[in-house]
């Protein structure tokens, strides 16, 4: 993060850099830095009837009083209060909390319907304390890891091999289009009678639902590389392994980044889904076991856990781009 | 050759052609399907020798270069270029996501390449903004670095493919000068591509203008550089009537304001 920020010092700086090298000839400086001048001047002065010496003769520029109003009122028309410097944005979910609590506190939403938010939060610092939410997590986190490794593992190979070469674009995109228009889940009754019901359907599912993000992503990155920049890599002598290193990949970062965020996003949602096939550990047996006894306040644990699952995974995304794509200047100032 | 002129059309009974060129092309021809784009071309550069190739677009100049480039196959023609060549696009074509000093040093042999970037920097101006991301250059100080990563491979045959087109007046002068005494230090031969004739007379000691596929003109420049004012307004004519640009607009013919 500090090395972004520094791309952005470096990029400011140049802009803000008298004038050295090819950017501005000095006259136009001087010219500006007089206007500078001038307006400084007024700014200092607004009573004044200004004489700006231009030339041979004199240009004379009036500045009447009527500045010192127009000052006086801009003044005194301070921005208006905003919500969004109060953190305006955290208000209505607060609002909507503060309404579900008392909801439940009047007895307006039966427990059997829906926790009160005090109950949920005693339920959370219980399970945590007693260990049943981390080992839980821990299992479901094993899996989407081991599912994510793998199908992001082939993802990318599979990638690489149609990306680089025409005869692996042949031999391997028409069977990802092909994979691509059966839905992931759709193949759970096939995985379940394959691999029974332990790990490997739920591993196996979440591997196979990420393969495909990765790979289109790093395919078409690869694909709409600069020819422009390969040509110039190549009137340098670079070795086709060079230019694949040096400007290929480099090119399709951005998007394969692209794809592994859409990867993570999708690997938790499979994992939902897997976890309900007959679970003895993990989030998706918290939430089947809480259903059998109607605990509408560990449901909604199990719901903020996935909820904090995904965050996390976009945050650990936005953590690689900002190291990986240091080199883009931001397009928005902050 | 008249001295009094400063320029002379070139003669073979007075130019001998050197004896060993750097670059030798010998009835060079490209055919794109039925399209010829270079035909029957002969070409000699002497090492040392700054020359400048004028041309329409379409006139066949980016693929001699690309060709002396070596980036397209010339399989089967009497084609001679040097080994060690670099060439500076229109575009500096820097990789974005590698630092100045890493886009200079691509593909350099030996683990000493920093320095040798840091010192081709430093020949440009630009020893300051060693590990500058090549997106906040201004497009002038990319142009220096594309230089610089050209230079420092100690080309034999420099290939500058309009490079300061996209760049504003000044910065151009600039580059001109900067160009010239870059020239004057590593010696390479050069070739400039160009559709500018005031660069390619500034620059230049050979003038070359090519005409579908073939060399139409061809002009030696004795005069030094910075003395060439007197001549080139009459050197331009002359080259601007072989690019087919005499035409200064007798045939208009207004269109028709409708009556009221």
């Amino acid at each position: 993060m500090a090395k972004t920020k520094d791309v952005r010092k470096t990029a400011n700086s140049r802009v803000n850099a008298p004038c050295q090298g090819d950017e501005m000839p000095p006259m136009i400086n001087a010219d500006r830095s007089a206007k500078k001048n001038l307006i400084e001047t007024v700014d200092n002065s607004c009573w004044a009837c200004l004489q700006f010496n231009k030339g041979p003769d004199m240009a004379v520029l009036t500045i009447n009083d009527t500045s010192r109003a127009a000052r006086g009122q801009s003044a005194s028309t301070r921005r208006p209060f905003s919500l969004s410097r109060f953190g305006g944005r955290w208000l209505s979910p607060l609002l909507l909390l503060l309404l579900w609590e008392a909801g439940s506190q009047t007895g307006l939403i039966p427990e059997r319907t829906l926790a009160a938010p005090s109950a949920v939060i005693g339920t959370l610092l219980e399970m945590v304390i007693s260990g049943e939410l981390p080992s839980n997590l821990l299992v479901s986190f094993a899996r989407v890891a081991a599912g994510l490794f793998i199908g992001v593992s082939l993802g990318l190979a599979l990638g690489l091999i149609a990306g680089l070469s025409r005869s692996g674009e042949l031999a391997v995109d028409p069977l990802m289009q092909i994979k691509r228009t059966i839905p992931a889940l759709a193949l759970t009754p096939l995985f379940i009678v394959w691999f029974g019901i332990g790990e490997t359907p739920k591993v196996a599912l979440i591997a196979f639902g990420t393969i495909f993000p990765v790979y289109l992503n790093l395919y078409s990155g690869i694909r709409s590389v600069d020819l422009r920049l390969l040509d110039a890599a190549r009137s340098f002598g670079l070795s086709r392994w060079e230019q694949v290193w040096h400007v290929v990949l480099p090119s399709a970062l951005p998007q394969l980044l692209v794809g592994l965020r859409y990867a993570l996003s999708v690997s938790i949602l499979v994992l939902v889904v897997a976890e309900q096939i007959n679970a003895s550990a993990g989030l998706g047996y918290l939430i089947n076991n809480a259903r059998d006894f109607m605990r509408t306040d560990i449901i909604v644990v199990c719901l903020m856990v996935y909820a904090i699952l995904g965050l996390g995974a976009d945050w650990l995304v936005r953590a690689i781009e900002a190291r990986a794509l240091i080199w883009r200047p931001s397009i928005v100032e902050q | 050759m008249d001295a009094r002129l400063g320029f002379s059309a070139l003669d073979s009974a007075v130019h001998q052609p050197h004896p060993e060129p750097v670059v030798r092309l010998r009835d060079f021809t490209r055919r794109f399907g039925a399209n010829t784009i270079i035909d029957g071309l002969d070409l000699d550069i002497a090492p040392g020798e700054f020359i400048a190739l004028l041309g329409r677009s379409g006139s066949g100049k980016t693929t001699l270069l690309r060709t002396l480039a070596g980036l397209d196959e010339v399989r089967g023609q009497d084609v001679e270029v040097p080994d060690s060549r670099a060439v500076v696009f229109q575009d500096a074509r820097l990789l974005p996501w590698k630092p100045v000093w890493k886009n200079v040093s691509l593909g350099l042999k030996g683990d000493n390449g920093r320095d040798r970037a840091e010192a081709a920097l430093k020949e440009v101006g630009l020893g300051h903004r060693l590990d500058a991301w090549p997106l906040t250059l201004s497009g002038g100080e990319a142009q220096r670095v594309a230089l610089a990563r050209a230079l420092v491979r100690e080309p034999k045959l420099l290939l500058l493919d309009e490079p300061f087109a996209a760049l504003d007046a000044l910065t151009r002068y600039r580059m001109h000068d900067l160009v010239l005494s870059l020239w004057r230090a590593h010696k390479p031969a050069v070739l400039i591509v160009t559709h500018d004739v005031e660069e390619a007379i500034a620059l230049a000691d050979r003038v070359l203008v090519l005409d579908k596929g073939r060399i139409v003109a061809e002009e030696r420049i004795t005069a030094p550089r910075g003395e060439r004012a007197s001549f080139a307004a009459r050197l331009r004519e002359k080259l601007l009537s072989h690019l087919g640009g005499d035409d200064h607009g007798e045939d208009v013919v207004p269109f028709a304001v409708a009556a009221e």
